[in-house]
């Protein structure tokens, strides 16, 4: 019943984007990040209409998905850390920061805590590049970062509710 | 809709008004505080900056004083940056509560902040722009309106020349007198590879069809680079009025923009200068009453590297996977949705309409013999001015580096200069003198690239770079064909283990062999280029390899399984320090007693070696 809730949810929030559209096959990549943007990730049954509106096959949708690295098939943790690994933060050693996160939270990037309430991803290049190393708690920019910065945002965000 | 007439009397109102920014000695009555909206500042709060100057100076009711928002002044690493003109006084680093202190000091009582003022690499203190050794060396032509105008504000663009050219193109040249200019002038794609302008708008031009497309490529994805971002947050208009003129040029009337939705702030403004464009009648139907049409959309990245390939770009617009296609046919005859194509780089973009202006022999007469004009770089990695620069072609690595860089911080050495991102190569210090063109860096093994320009210093290893690189070839490979799909993993493969100390005694020679066959072999330029950092380190650093394959040895001590930090006992006078800094509690010790570290728990971050005051602990 709640799995029927939830895809009826999807299904009007999915009105309501590709309503926007025209039905041209090209707009898949720019519905897609509308999608992601909206649910913060790609739900099948967003698939399902994304695939009725273009006419475009479910397995073709999916190689676009997998395709991009912005495109994500499960929901990320409610505090998603990306670290930086773009060359300007690698040479001053964001590698270290990424290890130590997915130290403290024993988790590999990609993958959510199984509380679901913090998630790692490594990114390449935030465009931050003066304030290297930088990592990033959902929007917020944490630049020249060290790996006892990075250990007190976790703390903080990990005491909160 | 405006007319020719009422565009320019814009311009000349504007202009006038806007004559305190680039006149030092204007007598202007009023003074703009001019804030970085770039991403670098952005970030580190400059949007409460200016909200915080606008709140007090409404509440202290000043007269005579705008905030202004605009794009990157190219010092990042100072940021946020807040300049006063026309005094032109550099504030770096400010935070929103240093508001207060600078309208009550510098705007009521006339006297500069002086804490606040930016200091240059000897910490002396910076009078004006002008002065800081920064921007001595630096010639701005795509960047000219960034750090001066307000992006969202089309008037302000039209102050300074802005749709000129158009308007000079539309009224009185031929698409062919066009195309000649910029073949003359030189000029030579930004986006890394470096083919001839006019010559691909002259091979679109010539193809006959119903439709035609101009694309602007700003899908930069290469690592530590930002010029294209930063011309798109600060100067958005000059590329869509360098699009239009490409449209004339080539007889086509839509224009797309693909650019990544990482940069959400110039995707922001782009969609700002493209509404306020229409609004002006200088996109649309029937631009200024010639009988052009012209349009511009705005296409999404997604995050694949590989879609900065032109024809992995077009597949990508088309709402597809963005593999690259088999060339030929090439774009200019067969692009998008099979029609005929030009894609231009950002940067490139940005230099058309003052190349329409100038005229040819202007641009001609700056840069070197093959390569003309000026080169924007980022500037990032090891080097104390980390930002944005732009110089004429041929001026050599040590002077950007050093003089407009300001050299290596905490003391250290110079060892490598990295351009092209993943295509490109190391240099290394021997190389330093070499004047900056397309031919010269490739045939150092290097290439131009898109302008990254990552500084690294002894501390570095060589190898670990390489890999590093690999890493990101692997995970951004579209897949699509076998050399770089599986040569590429296997390269990685042979780099880790060489990193763990595992290398094998015929892994270099694999390992040149699997380069140079997956050089040949790809089909498109990331996988032709791929091998590239591998190359260039094993030409400018074979001792590195070496060591780590026969001796189980890295000098540089950044590969974790080849090292060890260890505490010299000569030298620990038992201060605690590290043992309180150290993540992971591997180091333990009474006060004034000898530490310890346990080499079991230690990450090898090397905090410990950067905290210790006494330069006890090594690697």
């Amino acid at each position: 019943m709640e799995q029927k809730c939830v895809c009826d949810k999807i299904k009007k929030e999915m009105k309501k984007i590709l309503e926007k559209y025209p039905k041209e096959k090209d707009r898949l990549i720019a519905i897609l990040n509308d999608v992601q943007e909206r649910f913060g990730y790609i739900p099948k049954q967003a698939q399902l209409e994304i695939s009725d509106y273009l006419s475009i096959p479910m397995a073709e949708i999916y190689g676009v998905i997998t395709f991009y690295s912005r495109f994500t098939l499960a929901p990320k943790g409610k505090y998603n850390i990306s670290v930086c690994l773009g060359t300007a933060c690698f040479v001053k050693g964001a590698k270290s920061l990424l290890d130590r996160a997915q130290e403290k939270l024993k988790i590999k990037p990609g993958e959510v805590t199984p509380d679901g309430k913090f998630s790692i991803d490594d990114v390449r290049c935030v465009g931050a590049c003066g304030l290297a190393p930088v990592f990033m708690v959902n929007d917020e920019v944490y630049g020249n970062a060290t790996v006892k910065k990075l250990d007190e945002v976790i703390d903080k965000y990990a005491s909160e509710e | 809709m405006k007319t020719i007439a009422e565009i320019e009397s814009i311009r000349k109102e504007k202009r006038e008004e806007l004559d305190l920014r680039v006149n030092l000695k204007s007598n202007a009555v009023e003074k703009h505080i001019l804030v970085c909206r770039g991403t670098g500042c952005t970030s580190s709060k400059s949007p409460k900056i200016i909200e915080n100057f606008r709140r007090i100076i409404e509440e202290k009711g000043i007269k005579n004083v705008r905030v202004v928002q605009t794009g990157c002044f190219g010092l990042c690493a100072k940021g946020p940056i807040v300049i006063i003109r026309p005094e032109e006084t550099f504030y770096a680093h400010v935070t929103p509560e240093d508001c207060e202190e600078i309208i009550q000091s510098h705007i009521c009582e006339g006297k500069k902040v002086e804490r606040l003022l930016c200091k240059d690499v000897n910490g002396e203190i910076v009078k004006k722009l002008d002065d800081l050794n920064f921007y001595k060396k630096q010639k701005r032509i795509a960047l000219k309106n960034c750090g001066v105008i307000d992006p969202e504000q089309i008037d302000e663009y039209i102050a300074f020349d802005g749709y000129k050219a158009l308007e000079k193109v539309l009224t009185s040249m031929k698409p062919d007198e066009v195309i000649d200019v910029i073949s003359k002038s030189g000029l030579r794609g930004r986006g890394g590879a470096g083919f001839p302008t006019g010559k691909k708008w002259s091979f679109a031009k010539n193809e006959k069809s119903d439709q035609k497309y101009v694309i602007c490529n700003a899908d930069e994805g290469d690592p530590g680079a930002f010029m294209d971002r930063s011309i798109l947050e600060g100067d958005p208009n000059c590329v869509l009025e360098a699009m239009a003129i490409a449209g004339y040029a080539i007889g086509a009337n839509q224009g797309y923009i693909y650019v990544r939705a990482e940069y959400p702030i110039a995707v922001d403004r782009l969609k700002i200068a493209i509404n306020q464009a229409r609004e002006y009648g200088l996109l649309g139907k029937n631009i200024f009453n010639s009988g052009f049409d012209f349009d511009i959309d705005i296409r999404l990245g997604a995050g694949a590297f590989v879609c900065g390939e032109e024809t992995a770009l077009l597949e990508s617009i088309e709402g597809k996977r963005g593999q690259p296609r088999v060339k030929p046919p090439y774009p200019a005859s067969q692009g998008l949705f099979g029609k005929p194509t030009i894609i231009n780089n950002v940067e490139t973009l940005a230099n058309v309409t003052k190349i329409i202006l100038n005229g040819a022999d202007w641009f001609a007469s700056i840069g070197t013999e093959n390569s003309k004009g000026t080169k924007v770089f980022a500037l990032g990695g090891n080097v104390n001015n980390v930002g944005l620069v732009e110089v004429p072609m041929g001026t050599t690595l040590r002077e950007i580096v050093f003089d407009i860089g300001g050299g290596i911080p905490n003391g250290r050495k110079f060892k490598a200069a990295q351009t092209g991102g993943p295509s490109g190569g190391c240099i290394p210090a021997e190389h330093l003198d070499t004047p900056i063109d397309y031919e010269s860096l490739s045939s150092i093994g290097s290439m131009m690239g898109s302008g990254g320009l990552i500084v690294m210093d002894d501390s570095k290893c060589m190898v670990d770079i390489a890999r590093f690189y690999l890493d990101f070839t692997v995970s951004e490979s579209c897949g699509k064909c076998t050399p770089c799909r599986i040569g590429t993993k296997r390269m990685l493969e042979i780099l880790t283990r060489m990193c763990e100390g595992k290398g094998e005694a015929d892994d270099l020679y694999k390992l040149e062999l699997l380069a140079n066959s997956i050089k040949k072999s790809a089909i498109c330029g990331l996988g032709q280029t791929a091998p590239n950092p591998v190359l260039s380190t094993m030409k400018y650093f074979k001792d590195e390899y070496i060591e780590h394959v026969s001796y189980n040895m890295c000098r540089a001590g950044q590969c974790k399984e080849l090292c060890e930090i260890t505490i010299d006992p000569q030298k620990c006078k038992g201060c605690g320090l590290c043992k309180r800094n150290c993540p992971v509690h591997a180091i333990s010790g009474e006060p004034k007693q000898v530490h310890k570290i346990d080499q079991d728990l230690c990450i090898k971050c090397g905090t410990c070696v950067d905290k210790c005051p006494f330069k006890a602990i090594s690697k």
